[in-house]
């Protein structure tokens, strides 16, 4: 696709080597208002106290102080608890592993039956499912916080596993109806006339053809639960918090000297999983942004 | 699909449950997540019509409710935050999503790590991006303190602790994490316009500026509404930049909607008031989606 419209729009003549030149400087210069804060967050947790007092924002540190890391990783003061992020950045694995598994293959399962085995109103379900993704998420607390206490698990993991799945859903139901409605029908036709049952076809024909679907939605599905604040603040307590929660605790702590060091190593720590991701599978992470972005 | 009853000979029991199988599997989870989106809505509606304070109380008082909060002065706050930071947010970002995506269709070198450095922070979580600006803001110890040791001593850069301005910090903030998004969909737009047009406005002798003015940017029409929708979408979730970044103050000064409607629900025990408010959120983001999505649905099934 690039390149195809080069040479026609691109200035051509006397000045155009400058105009290049000038427009590369800027989009470097972009690059760098994107990179900086990282940047700063990286050289910061790596200065002592003393290093960020005397020094300038932008400077780098002297030499590789890790002691921070390893505050923030398991001794830095969440509440009255002193263990670190280690805790919380276990719960938001144990929370987004199953979170995403169950939502995505659920999400699958309906994508599956809304354009294979249509029946009547499943349009209405897909819309009225689709509205769901788009809902501010302030009109369920209430109700969900007295749910998940019903059901008795209000600030447990299970919990919060429960909450991310249900309103993973509509997300995942696209992503995984909008690939199935591309994939003919008469490839599942055939099957049923080979007396394939529901699961047979979905497991056999339609599952390895949406392996790139799979991705895609696993990857949506694991920003957005591991980065959720929202619902682990409303619906879990101290232990159980996930990491996001606990490292906005740690920063907010109040007692003690500000540990600026400690807090942007927290920080880093927290973006890790996600941005590994998104290093490793960009190319995914962009088409579930782009899906998402096709119904808003 | 009644294929299936008309040439297979089924087996009797077999076949019924062949056949009632799909609406069995999926209707739980249809039912589910109905429940949880629209049942719950219906319980916060309803809610938001009675006196509810600490524990929600079903008598139904009308819209008492609805008038305490529009007579809250927080509220008002909140509101006028709300247009405020969701205006320069949305401006913001298309602006500098759109140059962006402009300058990085010209066949640049890098392209793919220059477009992979402004997506990064997108994959972020808003706890961190709003940790990472709140460090970079702080009076004491960040620009401020940069600009004033390079030799400008009287320089301030208050923002942050600044009633008046706080609420710009969300902006740049919020610019700075999503911008990079809409500038993905541009390009994806730009990309996608037909080479011929291209070509015949070549021809015709239109310069680049032409080119992207009088044809290709009237034809990023429906990237601008999707872009512009998602924004919206963004800016009126927007709850966690906000309590990362100032964590709704100074005071309240920094409060949006999402942030009074927890405040309210969660630390004041103001049941009734706070589902009132998230009625309104919920309304605010149906005048939005309900045209587009409608739109949307209509044009798929032409």
């Amino acid at each position: 696709m690039s390149g195809a419209t080069d040479g026609i729009v691109r200035a051509s003549g006397a000045g155009s080597r400058f105009l290049r030149i000038l427009l590369f400087a800027l989009l470097i210069l972009f690059a760098l208002y994107y990179l900086l804060p990282f940047f700063v967050m990286l050289a910061t947790s790596l200065k002592t106290l003393d290093e960020i007092r005397t020094g300038s924002l932008i400077s780098l540190p002297s030499s590789l102080n890790l002691q921070p890391w390893v505050e923030a990783w398991s001794g830095a003061c969440v509440g009255v608890r002193c263990d670190g992020l280690q805790p919380y950045f276990w719960n938001s694995v144990l929370i987004a592993i199953p979170g995403v598994a169950i939502s995505t293959f659920l999400g699958a399962i309906a994508g599956y039956a809304l354009t294979k085995w249509r029946f009547r109103g499943a349009n209405i379900i897909f819309a009225l499912m689709l509205f769901g993704a788009f809902i501010p998420f302030q009109v369920v607390l209430l109700p969900m916080a007295r749910t998940l206490g019903f059901l008795g698990i209000a600030g447990t993991l299970a919990g919060l596993i429960l909450v991310h799945v249900v309103y993973g859903l509509a997300f995942t139901t696209l992503f995984f109806r909008n690939f199935f409605v591309s994939v003919p029908d008469a490839l599942v036709h055939a099957a049923k006339l080979d007396g394939a049952g529901f699961f047979a076809i979905f497991f056999r024909i339609l599952v390895p053809m949406a392996i790139p679907t799979f991705g895609i939605t696993v990857i949506w599905q694991f920003t957005q639960i591991w980065n959720d604040f929202l619902f682990g603040v409303a619906f879990t307590v101290g232990d159980s918090n996930p990491v996001t929660v606990a490292l906005n605790n740690v920063v907010n702590t109040s007692t003690g000297v500000k540990q600026y060091n400690v807090d942007m190593a927290a920080a880093i720590i927290a973006a890790l999983p996600t941005l590994l991701v998104y290093v490793v599978a960009g190319r995914y992470f962009l088409r579930g942004l782009a899906a998402g972005a096709v119904k808003g | 699909m009644s294929s299936v009853e008309g040439s297979v000979k089924p087996r009797a029991a077999g076949w019924r449950l062949e056949r009632w199988l799909p609406q069995l599997v999926v209707s739980p989870i249809f039912a589910l997540s109905l429940f949880f989106v629209y049942g719950f809505i219906a319980w916060t509606v309803y809610i938001s019509f009675t006196k509810s304070r600490m524990l929600p109380v079903y008598e139904f008082i009308g819209l008492a409710q609805y008038e305490r909060l529009w007579a809250t002065p927080r509220w008002h706050v909140a509101l006028e935050n709300l247009f405020v930071f969701g205006g320069l947010f949305i401006f913001g970002c298309l602006l500098i999503g759109l140059l962006l995506a402009i300058f990085l269709d010209q066949r640049i070198r890098a392209e793919g790590v220059l477009r992979t450095i402004y997506l990064y922070p997108m994959a972020l979580s808003f706890i961190v991006t709003g940790t990472a600006w709140k460090w970079i803001l702080n009076p004491g110890l960040g620009i401020e303190k940069l600009v004033r040791d390079m030799g400008f001593p009287n320089f301030t850069f208050d923002w942050l602790v600044n009633p008046e301005m706080a609420i710009y910090t969300v902006v740049i903030a919020g610019i700075w994490q999503s911008s990079g998004y809409v500038m993905a969909l541009f390009l994806a737009g730009l990309r996608s316009v037909d080479d011929d047009i291209l070509k015949a406005a070549a021809i015709d002798g239109a310069g680049p500026i032409r080119t992207y003015a009088g044809i290709i940017l009237p034809m990023l029409g429906p990237v601008l509404l999707s872009a512009v929708i998602i924004l919206t979408h963004l800016a009126v979730k927007s709850f966690d930049l906000i309590i990362a970044l100032t964590g709704g103050g100074p005071g309240y000064a920094t409060d949006v909607p999402a942030t009074f409607m927890y405040a309210y629900a969660f630390q004041r025990s103001e049941l009734g008031m706070a589902a009132a408010s998230a009625v309104m959120m919920l309304a605010t983001i149906l005048a939005i989606m309900v045209p587009y999505l409608y739109s949307e649905l209509r044009e798929k099934d032409r």
